[in-house]
């Protein structure tokens, strides 16, 4: 028998735990599926096992805040699955899932789509060296297993979290080689028609100053302005080169190369179900269009945290708390006067969290490099195309993102796009001289992640029965 | 608007279409492929292209014969083997009742003077498909059979057509067909095209083009999907599918497994695309791992269907238009279209220009399916 939920909520971070709470206190039936063990999404990931540690101590009180939300969600009575892969939506809604090998499909009301951001891809010669890895790759393995690197790390990137990871590797005993700060120059300048925002946003502008002076006091040396990012070795990471804002080249020992140029919403799954999206300018990437309840273009489908745009944690729960009136409305359990009344201070809480952001995007635009690779620089992990194999495959006719796919195979691996999609569609407006929201983005095809053979035959087998 | 006149108007930018007009071209005419979206868009890019006799319905295994020849010659053709290699294609019987099924295929085939499948036991079966399940009892195979790589087959019949001269206009729909004196007129998006010979390849929306001329073929739409594994090792040569059963089961040059074999997602022709289903696709999975447990673990990364165009008798419409001189239908493949490029491509290439074709489309006339005039529509059930 398929089981029935009010509502299924995908993601159990800031955003699906809040969503979850809010739904039950309306009386509604959740259930809520994540692919990890424990709640905390990537922000708190594994929070009840290690916030009462040394090592929650040293991830600081950002981290431990987490703890809270995950008592009340455990106590809300949403069933909660997780170790669980969704892996298809189809209207109606019915949402497939794997979980221990077996295959399941379960039908909801409305779906709640809270499935955060992804680090934004950011190709650069060398980057697929074993030896270089992600900030935010490298933060997982501190948080879950207190991973340090015995060798100091070179991290390269911009935005906030490089910021936030080297204070906690610095508290974590953990040695930094070099800080390579890719913030295009000028970033104080391009924020500051955002002043006024930073003062009243001045909590988060004060950590962040915390961690720099942190960073500082440990003697971390920071290259500024740096432009061409080069990682080097025969089989493994062994040298980095970078040119800094003075225009000098320099090659450098490295063992682990940390990169890091800000995140982007997860869109896979609402553009697997069509819904419409925007492109954001500023951060060069597309975001769905909800409305205030963070319904998308689909009636029934919401989108709560920063798969609605990036907004951090603390706006992911009042989004994720609006989500859930929303519903309540859409499905009667609220009037329209009652869910306007709870959510009007909410809609206020979040737009003072979200203040500071254009004053984030401007300190912290994409560099420009990115999108434009040299020739030789992989920008398809997992088919090892080249920039310029899509530059060159760029030249018949005009082709937009899905033909390159078909011409080159770019995309087609088990990221399913997840890597190369932005880059691919960067290339191709380079290439043609159009704006990239015009040349658009992949069709995403099923199944939202990969699952096996077995799997699958083991929803048919699931469904016979019935 | 400008007028623009060449000797073909090819509608449709798929497989089909390109194979026409690349060989029209080779005789020295000017041909124009319109396109409403980018070649190979629609069915000749999600094909499974298998390259196949095996199984064939008789009234269309003559023409699948001759393509097969051509297909052994390929590079004669477009330049490139397309990916295609001749691996075979098995049809194994799970039980007695299926292997009494192919046996009464194979003899009638082999009494009407066909040697191209042939019976193989246990063992051969073994030897070609080591890591096949135990409880395989038969197979017919065709020898000559295989499959080909889709986007390397789009590649070598677009640049083919280019060089033999073939003007390709992409992201162009025909809107409307309409007679000019000798000749038809095909308005588009972007002005019209003028030519006395019409090539309607529109795959799935062939009948809408069809009623342009007149003419009130009936057809479905068929959905047909697939599934891609990750990259393996490479553990399979022929294209394998079961007697009986749904499934189309083969490895690409690539490594991954293509996975189909008629399982039916929901087609859309107004919006152009099609659903995957994934409960359909589970039967699939199934019968995967069913006949290969190995298998089970492999990741799959990708689903897609396609679209394209399905006729009551399941065997395709080639040859003149009833109602429209000048005019000439290639569609309606109904799912195993992908194998019949090279030689329906030749036998319009016939067509347009002696009239006339040797080939072997006598069972493929579009009267066949068409009331005849002034009869009292049938009423539809
Ligand atoms: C999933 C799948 C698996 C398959 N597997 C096999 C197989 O293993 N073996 C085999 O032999 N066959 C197979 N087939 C069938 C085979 O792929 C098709 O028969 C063949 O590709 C049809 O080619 P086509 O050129 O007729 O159609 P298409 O490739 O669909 O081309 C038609 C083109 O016409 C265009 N068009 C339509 N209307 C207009 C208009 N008004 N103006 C301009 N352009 C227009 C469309 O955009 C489209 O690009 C499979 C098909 C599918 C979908």
């Amino acid at each position: 028998m398929k089981r029935e939920f009010d509502v299924v909520v995908i993601g159990a971070g800031p955003a699906g735990m809040s969503a979850a709470i809010g739904l039950r206190g309306q009386g509604l039936s959740v259930l809520v599926v994540d692919e990890q063990a424990a709640p905390g999404g990537q922000i708190w990931r594994a929070v009840e096992a290690v916030a009462g540690t040394p090592t929650g101590k040293l991830l600081g009180d950002e981290y431990r805040a987490g703890l809270d939300l995950a008592a009340r969600f455990r106590a809300s009575g949403a069933v909660y699955q997780p170790q669980t892969q969704v892996w298809q939506i189809e209207p109606g809604w019915h949402v497939y899932m794997t979980r221990d090998g077996q295959a399941e499909a379960v039908r909801a009301n409305q779906i709640v789509l809270a499935l955060g951001a992804q680090e934004r891809p950011a190709p650069f010669p060398g980057w697929t060296l074993p030896g270089v890895l992600t900030v935010g790759a490298a933060q997982i393995l501190l948080k879950t297993s207190r991973q340090v690197p015995s060798e100091p790390v070179w991290v390269a990137g911009s935005g906030p979290l490089p910021l936030l990871y080297m204070a906690q590797l610095l508290r974590a005993g953990g040695k930094i080689a070099g800080w390579l700060d890719t913030s295009p120059p000028g970033g104080w300048r391009r924020a500051l028609p955002w002043a006024g925002a930073a003062l009243a946003g001045w909590g988060d502008v004060s950590k962040g100053m915390a961690w720099l002076r942190e960073i500082k006091a440990a003697g971390v040396k920071r290259v500024r302005g740096v432009t061409a990012l080069r990682a080097l070795g025969d089989g493994r990471l062994q040298e980095v080169e970078y040119t800094g804002g003075d225009g000098k080249t320099v090659r450098a020992p490295a063992s682990v190369l940390l990169s890091h140029e800000g995140v982007v919403p997860s869109i896979h799954m609402t553009r697997a179900l069509e819904c419409d999206h925007s492109w954001n300018v500023q951060q060069a990437c597309l975001t769905p269009n909800v409305d205030e309840w963070g319904q998308t273009s689909k009636s029934g489908v919401y989108v709560a945290g920063d798969g609605a745009g990036i907004g951090g944690a603390q706006a992911a729960c009042v989004r994720g708390e609006l989500a859930a009136i929303g519903i309540a409305q859409q499905t009667g359990r609220l009037t329209p006067q009652a869910a306007l009344g709870l959510a009007a201070p909410l809609h206020e809480k979040l737009a003072g969290l979200l203040r500071l952001r254009p004053m984030l995007d401007a300190l912290y635009p994409p560099r420009a490099s990115i999108f434009s690779p040299p020739d030789d620089t992989i920008v398809c992990r997992c088919e090892e195309l080249t920039a310029g194999d899509i530059r060159k495959a760029a030249a018949i006719g005009q082709p937009g993102p899905n033909q390159i796919k078909s011409y080159t195979r770019a995309g087609m691996g088990p990221c399913q796009g997840r890597q190369c999609g932005y880059t691919i569609a960067h290339i191709l407006a380079a290439e043609q001289n159009r704006p990239v929201a015009e040349v658009g983005f992949y069709r995403i095809r099923p199944p939202l992640k990969p699952l096996t053979l077995g799997e699958l035959a083991s929803l048919d087998i699931e469904e016979e029965k019935a | 608007m400008n007028a623009r006149s060449c000797d073909v108007i090819v509608i449709g930018g798929g497989l089909h279409g390109l194979s026409a007009a690349l060989q029209v071209a080779r005789h020295g005419k000017r041909v124009v492929v319109i396109e409403r979206h980018w070649v190979g868009r629609h069915a000749s890019g999600a094909t499974a292209a298998g390259v196949r006799t095996l199984n064939r319905d008789l009234g269309e295994l003559d023409l699948s014969l001759e393509a097969m020849d051509m297909w052994h010659d390929m590079p004669s053709l477009v330049g490139d083997d397309c990916g295609f290699h001749a691996n075979g294609q098995i049809c194994v019987a799970e039980t007695p009742k299926a292997l009494a099924a192919l046996e009464a295929r194979v003899s009638g085939l082999r009494a009407s003077g066909y040697t191209h499948e042939e019976l193989i036991g246990p063992d051969e079966l073994r030897r070609l498909l080591p890591e096949l399940s135990h409880h395989c009892l038969g197979a017919s195979i065709a020898r000559r059979d295989g499959a080909a790589d889709p986007h390397r087959a789009l590649r070598a019949f677009r640049h083919s057509a280019e060089a033999a001269g073939v003007t390709i206009v992409e992201h162009c729909a025909v809107t409307g067909l309409e007679r000019a004196g000798q000749d038809w007129r095909a308005l588009t998006e972007a002005g019209a095209w003028t030519a006395p010979y019409v090539i309607n390849a529109a795959g799935a929306w062939s009948a809408r083009v069809a009623a342009m001329v007149g003419d009130d073929i009936p057809l479905a739409t068929k959905s047909s999907m697939m599934m891609v594994s990750e990259r393996l090792r490479p553990f399979i040569k022929p294209v394998v599918a079961i007697m009986g059963r749904s499934l189309s089961f083969k490895q690409s040059d690539q490594g991954t497994l293509v996975i189909g074999g008629g399982l039916q997602g929901i087609p859309d022709l107004d919006r152009e695309t099609s659903t995957a289903r994934m409960q359909v696709l589970a039967k699939g999975a199934h019968a995967a791992t069913d006949l290969f447990p190995a298998v089970r673990d492999i990741r799959i990364v990708r689903v897609w269907a396609g679209l394209e165009a399905k006729t009551e008798d399941m065997l395709p419409i080639v040859g003149p238009s009833p109602n429209a001189p000048g005019v000439f239908h290639a569609f309606g493949f109904s799912g195993h279209g992908f194998e019949l490029v090279p030689v329906v491509g030749a036998a319009l290439t016939d067509l347009v220009l002696r009239g006339h074709t040797d080939r072997a489309i006598g069972n493929l006339q579009a009267q066949r399916l068409m009331r005849p005039a002034g009869a009292t529509p049938e009423r539809s059930s």
